[in-house]
């Protein structure tokens, strides 16, 4: 445990050499955004700090407090505890199923009593864990044989469905699509995915009629044909819409979105503050915060890539994948590329749920920055 | 282990620039689609972002006044003070309706209204709890808003008709827009809008109207206003001046005080009616103040039917007022000079049927010429020259001075009245004419009917020379200065000969000048150096049995009201030089002579306040 790597670069370091050690210009990026989320929620109470500014605020700073503590947990231990977190989560999952409490025409929250726990953004951590630990511990051909997916594939299909029966259409693409780019990077063969992706377009007309739900069909509908229904299900596009190309190149001014604060806009300090942005700060801003966003994802990508253990670069890949994923999601959401589906702005939309997880996903991407050098054996017992 | 965890970081690093440049496309179509958006669609988008947020609000213009021959308001616009609620700012509104009805009373009716216009409404939009407020009620209500929040007071506009009473026949009233109102304009859309229901308020309503404003108001999703962008005053309505005298309407109405009677006055060359009375009348300020069923169910089932207008929709049988046109006819026709004298004893008879003069239980006129038969109402005098001349003739001669035909005055219900003929009883009831019903014809009786106004305007037409004078009751402007006269409206003339409408116009100064005319004891007042000539008539509203003939004739106090007769009583002044025409029509009056007595009042009210009598009289202008 006190040996160094036999690069010769220590991997077991103090708590200060760890603090040394973390990325200290993601969270710098990181911060960025969320200011940039302080300045929307501050405007869209029309120039209040309260009520979400913050609130926000607050819950920014606790997260930013456990983002770090994750950070310095040894990455072992996360591999060690993968199995099981991913356990606790279906249970929450289950019981959510059983005693959770309507919401929002969904059940998503459990009442623990002191707050409201939603297991499905535990299930987002939780399945990153495990697909990540179980493909640290397969080894290349193993990964390339049919029957070593039996166990990847039923871990990504029991939350799914679950997650589909409450019903949140968002973050069951978001965990399916995210397991997918872990199969891919873990080396599953690219063939598969072709077969995979043929039997989603020939699984979407069954979908259609025995899986999604009346309101979800109804977004799709709308999707397709927003003016089916302009002043009901289509008006939340057709206003976002509106407000997003109103902005024109450099926007109406912070605080004067005039289809933000005459409230046309629904839901625009959650699901729709993109298209508030779009409307006060045009084509820049837009392109200002995609970038912030983009910057992000590289150093993710770049940690990812350095990482020397393949459950840290699964781990780091996997979380960033779900942070472009929300990212993507709600942009084309809101510009109406896609139904909308309720997937919130990260680290901009307000929302404590969605703020935690994202923090806990960094947390684990700087841990595994900190533990880079840190060389796990692929099973325990082996190696040195 | 070490090869195959290098083989891994490979896979995984070749696998991570795929899914890379997948990310990255999807963010291509993210900016593609930014700039879809905010570039080349910005314009359109730009567009329908200021067609969210900006509302036109129409702003009502103040009606037009309505105004008597001196400028006077008839109907005029008055500050209404009212209170409105809203809920979003009381701390509950039952609560905040309990503390109000301790300033103001709130009747449990308007309690209802309230509680449920609130709960139909948006919270921000303002209900109204009570309006027509007294200066007092709306002070007290200022004074004590800090303790009623979500309580406003606010002062709208309302229509007053400051005469009222006197006048409501002529300026009519407003109320409410009916679905049948709705013509497009978009200002009768408007809530609380009024529209003229009635009288000069109805006739002249597009003058009176005006054009809408509007405003441009910065509105959000709810509809609620943030605040003005842009306003653009409407157009006042224009004013409409009558030719009627308020003072004069005033003291003739007192003068008919409970009758069920009409008068009017007109002035015989121009046509301009001075007054117009229709009594009983009503308060047209209740339509405003909003009327309660009971209030609204006492006057339509009034005996005395306040709301018609008699003057212009009443309708009686002449009676003698008729006889002139029948003299005039003969001369007009040569069956008859003024000279030829027929024999009164009382009745004719006319194969088994008698016809009475209404002198025959004292035997009688006796010998009687045109004038005297005038001056003294001889009904066989008529009998006989309705004989010579047949019904058509004296319908012709009728239809000449007005009479039959509705005169297309500034009201609405104007009446056609009804001057018979041979070919209109048989189309209508399918029996020839009779001769006996030309003989009452004569004596202005049998099928004719005539309105108040078409009386006046026959006087009119008789005493200015035979000139066709229509009447008017719009001026539609002021004059400038009170010299300007309007353009004199030149009637033309209907084509009778002059001397044969002097024979007349001496026979009816005789009524009331001479020793033995039907109207003696009226003459105008010692005072006055004018004279006044007239005729009274006495309708029939039902038929004399021989049983009350025998009797010696009805004793009126004894008779029901309603079966008396209609008192008549047509006149103009001063002799001479004749400016003025009047009817007075009293139902049920009795006897002519009781019209020819109000007809004396009146007529002295209006010479006293004509300004070139004031000159006759000495007295300054």
């Amino acid at each position: 445990m006190t040996l160094g790597s036999p690069m010769g670069r220590q991997v077991d370091l103090t708590l200060l050499q760890k603090l040394v050690q973390i990325n200290w210009l993601l969270i710098v990026l990181i911060s960025l955004i969320a200011c940039v989320g302080f300045a929307m929620l501050y405007s869209a109470a029309n120039g209040h700090i309260d009520p979400w500014a913050s609130r926000q605020m607050i819950r920014y700073g606790a997260g930013l407090v456990l983002m770090l503590l994750i950070a310095l947990i040894d990455i072992r231990a996360w591999l060690r505890h993968a199995y099981l977190i991913y356990a606790a989560a279906l249970v929450l999952l289950i019981a959510v199923e059983l005693i959770g409490v309507v919401g929002m025409g969904a059940q998503r929250w459990v009442d623990l009593g002191l707050f409201q726990l939603q297991p499905s953004e535990v299930m987002k951590i939780a399945l990153v864990l495990a697909l990540a630990r179980f493909y640290h511990g397969t080894s290349l051909e193993e990964v390339g044989r049919i029957r070593w997916l039996v166990v990847p594939v039923a871990l990504i299909l029991v939350p799914v469905a679950l997650v589909m029966r409450q019903p949140d259409l968002g973050t069951a693409i978001l965990l399916l699509a995210t397991a997918t780019a872990i199969l891919l990077l873990a080396g599953v063969r690219l063939w598969k995915f072709a077969v995979l992706f043929g039997t989603i377009l020939a699984a979407i007309p069954i979908a259609w009629r025995f899986m999604l739900h009346g309101y979800q069909k109804d977004r799709v509908l709308t999707y397709l044909n927003p003016e089916r229904d302009p002043l009901g299900a289509g008006y939340h596009i057709m206003q976002s819409k509106i407000a997003l190309g109103s902005g024109g190149l450099f926007g109406k001014g912070f605080m004067q979105g005039t289809q933000s604060h005459l409230a046309f806009l629904p839901e625009r300090q959650t699901d729709f503050i993109f298209t508030m942005l779009a409307e006060e700060f045009g084509l820049i801003g837009c392109l200002g915060l995609l970038s912030l966003y983009i910057l992000v994802i590289v150093y993710g990508y770049a940690i990812a890539l350095r990482c020397r253990n393949q459950f840290g670069r699964l781990l780091a890949a996997g979380m960033i994948t779900t942070f472009f994923l929300y990212v993507f999601i709600n942009m084309a959401m809101v510009m109406g590329l896609i139904p909308v589906v309720g997937v919130p702005l990260p680290l901009v939309s307000y929302g404590g749920t969605s703020m935690m997880s994202l923090l806990i996903g960094f947390g684990l991407i700087l841990s595994v920055h900190v533990h880079r050098d840190v060389v796990i054996p692929r099973r325990p017992g082996y190696g040195s | 282990m070490d090869r195959g965890e290098g083989n891994r970081h490979k896979t995984f690093t070749r696998r991570a620039a795929l899914l890379a440049g997948g990310k990255l496309s999807l963010a291509a179509v993210l900016m593609g689609r930014m700039y879809y958006l905010q570039v080349l669609e910005s314009d359109q988008y730009q567009m329908l972002a200021e067609e969210n947020r900006i509302s036109m609000r129409l702003l009502a213009p103040p009606r037009g006044l309505v105004m008597d021959r001196f400028g006077r308001e008839l109907a005029s616009n008055r500050q209404n003070y009212r209170v409105v609620l809203i809920a979003e700012q009381t701390n509950g509104v039952a609560e905040t309706l309990d503390r109000l009805a301790r300033v103001i009373p709130i009747t449990p009716h308007q309690r209802r209204r309230v509680l449920r216009e609130v709960m139909r409404k948006r919270p921000f939009v303002p209900v109204k709890v009570a309006e027509n407020l007294t200066w007092e009620q709306f002070a007290r209500i200022n004074v004590l808003l800090p303790d009623l929040p979500g309580v406003q007071p606010d002062v709208g506009e309302g229509r007053h008709y400051p005469v009222g009473l006197e006048t409501a026949h002529i300026v009519g009233y407003v109320s409410s827009v009916s679905e049948a109102d709705l013509t497009g304009d978009p200002l009768l859309e408007l809530p609380g809008f009024r529209i003229g229901k009635n009288g000069i308020e109805k006739i002249f309503d597009e003058t009176l109207r005006g054009k809408a404003g509007n405003s441009r108001v910065e509105v959000n999703a709810y509809g609620r206003e943030i605040r003005e962008l842009a306003r653009q005053d409407g157009q006042p309505g224009d004013d409409v001046v009558l030719t009627i005298d308020a003072d004069l309407q005033e003291k003739i109405s007192r003068r008919l005080a409970d009758e069920s009677a009409a008068a009017v006055v007109m002035d015989i060359h121009q046509g301009e009616i001075l007054a117009m009375v229709s009594a009983p009348s009503y308060d047209p300020n209740a339509f405003n103040l909003g009327m309660s069923t009971k209030a609204w169910h006492a006057l339509v089932q009034h005996p005395r039917k306040p709301l018609i207008n008699k003057a212009i929709a009443g309708q009686y049988p002449p009676g003698s007022t008729f006889k002139m046109i029948v003299a005039l006819a003969a001369m007009e026709a040569g069956v008859a000079g003024p000279g030829h004298q027929v024999f009164c004893n009382g009745v004719i008879k006319l194969s088994n049927t008698k016809f009475h003069c209404w002198r025959h239980r004292y035997g009688g006129h006796g010998w009687v010429d045109m004038k005297q038969s005038i001056a003294q109402s001889c009904d066989i005098y008529f009998y006989d020259l309705a004989r010579r001349l047949g019904v058509d003739r004296i319908g012709d001669m009728a239809r000449r001075f007005g009479l039959g035909e509705a005169l297309g005055v500034e009201l609405l219900g104007e009446q056609d009245g009804l001057v018979p003929s041979k070919d209109w009883k048989l189309a209508v009831t399918g029996v020839p004419w009779q001769l006996g019903e030309t003989l009452i014809t004569g004596i202005g009786q049998a099928y004719l009917l005539i309105t108040p106004l078409q009386l006046a305007v026959m006087t009119a037409r008789l005493a200015n020379g035979g000139l066709a004078v229509t009447p008017r009751l719009s001026r539609h402007q002021v004059p400038a200065r009170p010299g300007d006269a309007m353009t004199p409206a030149s009637p033309e003339a209907i084509g009778v000969s002059a001397t044969h409408l002097r024979v007349i116009t001496d026979a009816m100064e005789e009524v009331v000048n001479g020793e033995r005319g039907t109207a003696r004891k009226y003459k105008l007042g010692e005072g006055l150096p004018f004279k006044m000539a007239g005729k009274t008539g006495t309708a029939q509203v039902r038929r004399i049995s021989k049983a009350e003939r025998k009797a010696g004739g009805k004793l009126a106090k004894e008779t029901p009201w309603r079966e008396r007769d209609h008192a008549l009583f047509t006149a103009f002044a001063p002799v001479g030089a004749p400016r003025y025409a009047t009817a007075v029509v009293v139902e049920h009056g009795g006897s002519g002579t009781y019209a020819a007595k109000l007809t004396k009042d009146i007529m002295t009210d209006v010479l006293l306040l004509d300004p070139l009598a004031h000159s006759a009289l000495g007295r300054e202008t």
